[in-house]
């Protein structure tokens, strides 16, 4: 008798236990994502206390703040469900981000990777199926080369371990804190894996620092954060990405970035993302530029369902300088949201926006830009170009480019234009020989001439190629 | 020896139905020539030539344009079966293909792209889209039967390439002969062009492209006397070195002085009303186009 009470009490407080259970989930707004989640990556990361603290800090922020949804013309996020995150960043769950066989890619990727002509190991590699491949060699032998200079390029996850008090002092603490949004809070809480360069002073890295090399690396793609520190006088060009389409299972890429550009030192950050057409890739990237420090940024943003991504620099020190060069493309179902921020905080401080758009098959492009100069930031100047060309009445292209300048000595020029391909100028390319198709190509690639001419040579051949493969719209 | 027959041509507006502005035009060209289509404002010689090349702001609503060809103006000999085209079936880059050139009065300015890739890009099209019209269906279908996309015996696309290296060459001997600046060829498209520059520019494109027939729409308004004398070099080079066509439209008088035209027709309210040979120009220099709307409908 007296066993068979036990029994029963222990089955009303398993009971009640389940009851409680579904009641306190019922309560959160981000049910997926909890505490003990982040403490497992942590835990798997092996890593020190102070992440696991600022991971969920990180956390707390992220559910208290909430989404953004009061901007003027912003993309549409409500299909971002959150509540779906957790089996792609839980380390103790199999099934995260990618895709086992090369089969399973939906074909348009398929596609692009053949038309792209990038070789098989690498496709797999890239699009996050099968494992290493044979660049990691070339890597490591770069890597050597670094080394004896003093140069760190690894990944951040190994950071964390062999370089923790530098890790420490700049993670996420003066550059890009969680506070700032929402997904930058996200981003703090779950991030995992991304790359580390730290270059020291007077050091030039003569070849640009690539992470497309590693891009399989454990933890790839959706949470990757970057950190970047040159030291005074030092050099470097950081390379992220490729043009190659990057599938992801979970469709939201929330990555962080953050450049500390010391004084005379000067960093260029170049990506290409082409994100596959389900993602929503909403990104925080800062630099902050000491006196007489030039950071640029040169962004091409391709594919996603919608991106938000508006690079920052800081210009902290006098005489500092920003470049911001971004090409956009939105084709059928897109929305790409993206710009540049600048804030010029002290004298004597420059930068130049150039961005170019094209929105075809009711895509819609939208340059979002801020320069703020700051009271007694005297002597500088800014620059600002934004032109959109859309190719068809569905598609839509706005600019919004604000000025805020509290300092009246200073210099602003700013320029903007949006545009339908002329059927004139169509009609004049046809009458000469080409056909439809590769007359709008022609004119297309002629607009964004401007900045492809910047670019690295086999940037720009790969950035072009890229877009005549979007506009042949056979691609999905 | 090629020529384009245009007969009855009727064309209106595309989005406004009640604007006719074609009403049955009659006019040959064959190579060789040099025509001057002349007439007053609004008689309809440009839409005519836009029309000609496949302009889809313009219906044709009755009539024929047909080019036809004797067999020996390409490279390879043409099958009798595909010597005569009905112009109007066909697309303005197939229109092209096949020789026919338009000098725009507005010359579109197109920002980053050069001369000399839009020319070569443009010279690659038309030999490869000629290849394609003039593709042996039977070998096709055969090929296609077989399991090929194309004929085998085509050989790959990029085979008869003009390549950048043989191109500027043969873009520095046309500069010469029309006497144009070296910068020519790197400069974007008419952008920023002057107006004598666009219409220099547009008589360096029919040179380099060498069509059977040319339309040259105003090439000689907003020029000065130099350029004009450049112009006319060219368009004068186009008949002689090339043996092109040339149907050359113009409200004036002035570069017939120094292009002669073998034959000139004068357009009135959308038809060809007059024909004749040069001394038709000198009559209109001196009775202005009141007199052939005398001659045309009795009274003025």
């Amino acid at each position: 008798m007296s066993s068979e009470q036990e029994d029963l009490k222990e089955t009303d407080t398993e009971e009640r236990f389940a009851f409680k259970k579904e009641e306190s989930s019922a309560f959160k707004t981000e049910k997926g994502l909890t505490e003990e989640t982040i403490r497992l990556i942590s835990e798997d990361k092996d890593e020190p206390e102070w992440m696991l603290e600022r991971r969920l800090r990180a956390l707390r922020q992220f559910k208290e703040m909430p989404m953004p949804t009061d901007w003027p013309g912003q993309p549409d996020l409500s299909e971002v469900d959150l509540d779906e995150i957790v089996p792609y960043i839980r380390p103790d769950i199999d099934t995260r981000g990618g895709v086992d066989e090369w089969d399973d890619l939906p074909e348009d990727i398929q596609d692009t990777f053949d038309k792209l002509g990038i070789p098989e190991a690498e496709k797999k590699a890239l699009s996050g199926v099968g494992a290493q491949y044979e660049s990691e060699i070339v890597y490591q032998n770069m890597q050597e080369r670094w080394e004896e200079k003093g140069v760190v390029f690894c990944d951040m996850d190994r950071a964390v371990q062999e370089h923790e008090e530098i890790v420490r002092e700049y993670f996420m603490t003066k550059c890009v804190p969680p506070s700032d949004n929402k997904f930058a809070a996200l981003h703090g809480a779950i991030w995992s894996g991304g790359s580390f360069v730290y270059v020291p002073e007077d050091t030039t890295v003569d070849m640009p620092v690539q992470a497309y090399f590693r891009m399989n690396s454990e933890g790839m793609g959706q949470f990757e954060h970057t950190l970047i520190i040159a030291e005074p006088g030092s050099e470097v060009h950081y390379i992220e990405g490729c043009s190659a389409p990057q599938y992801a299972a979970f469709n939201l890429h929330s990555g962080g970035v953050e450049v500390f550009v010391k004084e005379d030192a000067h960093v260029q950050y170049s990506t290409v993302q082409n994100w596959s057409k389900n993602t929503y890739n909403l990104n925080t990237k800062r630099a902050i530029a000491e006196n007489g420090a030039t950071m640029e940024w040169v962004s091409g943003s391709m594919g996603s369902k919608a991106t938000m991504l508006y690079p920052s620099t800081i210009l902290k020190g006098r005489g500092a300088t920003d470049n911001h060069i971004t090409i956009a493309f939105a084709g059928e179902g897109q929305d790409i949201d993206t710009g540049a921020k600048v804030y010029h905080n002290a004298p004597n401080t420059k930068s130049t926006i150039e961005s170019k758009s094209i929105a075809k098959d009711g895509g819609r492009t939208n340059y979002r830009g801020l320069v703020h100069i700051a009271d007694g930031a005297e002597n500088s100047s800014t620059s600002v170009e934004c032109d959109a060309l859309m190719f068809d009445n569905d598609s839509t292209s706005d600019t919004m480019p604000y000025m805020e300048i509290q300092e009246s000595k200073v210099d602003v020029a700013h320029e903007a234009t949006v545009g339908k391909i002329g059927d004139e100028d169509v009609f004049y390319l046809q009458s000469r020989g080409l056909d439809d198709d590769d007359a709008k190509k022609m004119i297309v690639a002629g607009f964004i001439e401007p900045i492809t001419e910047e670019l690295p040579i086999e940037y720009a051949v790969e950035l072009n190629r890229l877009i005549e493969l979007e506009m042949e719209g056979s691609l999905g | 020896m090629a020529r384009l027959e245009i007969r009855n041509l009727h064309a209106e507006v595309a989005d406004d139905e009640e604007e006719t502005i074609l009403e049955g035009v009659d006019l040959a060209v064959e190579s060789d020539e040099i025509h001057a289509l002349m007439g007053p404002n609004g008689s309809g010689k440009s839409t005519l030539a836009k029309v000609v090349a496949g302009h889809p702001a313009y219906r044709v609503t009755e009539g024929e344009v047909t080019l036809h060809l004797d067999g020996d103006e390409f490279d390879e000999p043409i099958p009798e079966d595909k010597r005569t085209w009905d112009l109007l079936d066909l697309e303005p880059n197939e229109r092209a293909a096949l020789g026919i050139y338009l000098g725009f009065q507005y010359p579109a300015e197109i920002e980053g792209v050069t001369m000399v890739n839009f020319l070569r890009t443009a010279l690659n099209a038309k030999f490869e889209e000629r290849e394609e019209l003039f593709e042996d269906e039977e070998d096709e279908e055969e090929a296609e039967e077989a399991g090929y996309d194309t004929s085998p015996m085509e050989g790959p696309a990029d085979e008869g390439e003009v390549g950048v290296a043989q191109f500027q060459e043969i873009l520095r001997g046309k500069m010469e002969l029309l006497d144009i600046d070296d910068r020519f060829a790197d400069r974007y498209l008419n952008a920023g062009f002057s107006g004598g520059e666009k219409k220099q520019n547009e008589v360096l494109q029919a040179a380099v492209l060498e069509p059977e027939i040319a339309i040259l729409d105003e090439i000689d308004s907003g020029l000065d006397i130099d350029r004009l004398r450049d112009v006319s070099t060219g368009i004068n080079a186009l008949r002689d070195e090339e043996g092109s066509g040339v149907l050359m439209i113009t409200h004036y008088q002035r570069i017939l002085d120094y292009v002669e035209p073998d034959r000139v027709h004068v357009m009135l309210d959308g038809q060809v009303v007059m024909e004749g040979g040069p001394d038709l120009a000198e009559k209109l220099e001196d009775k202005g186009y009141d007199w052939v709307r005398e001659e045309t409908y009795g009274t003025a």
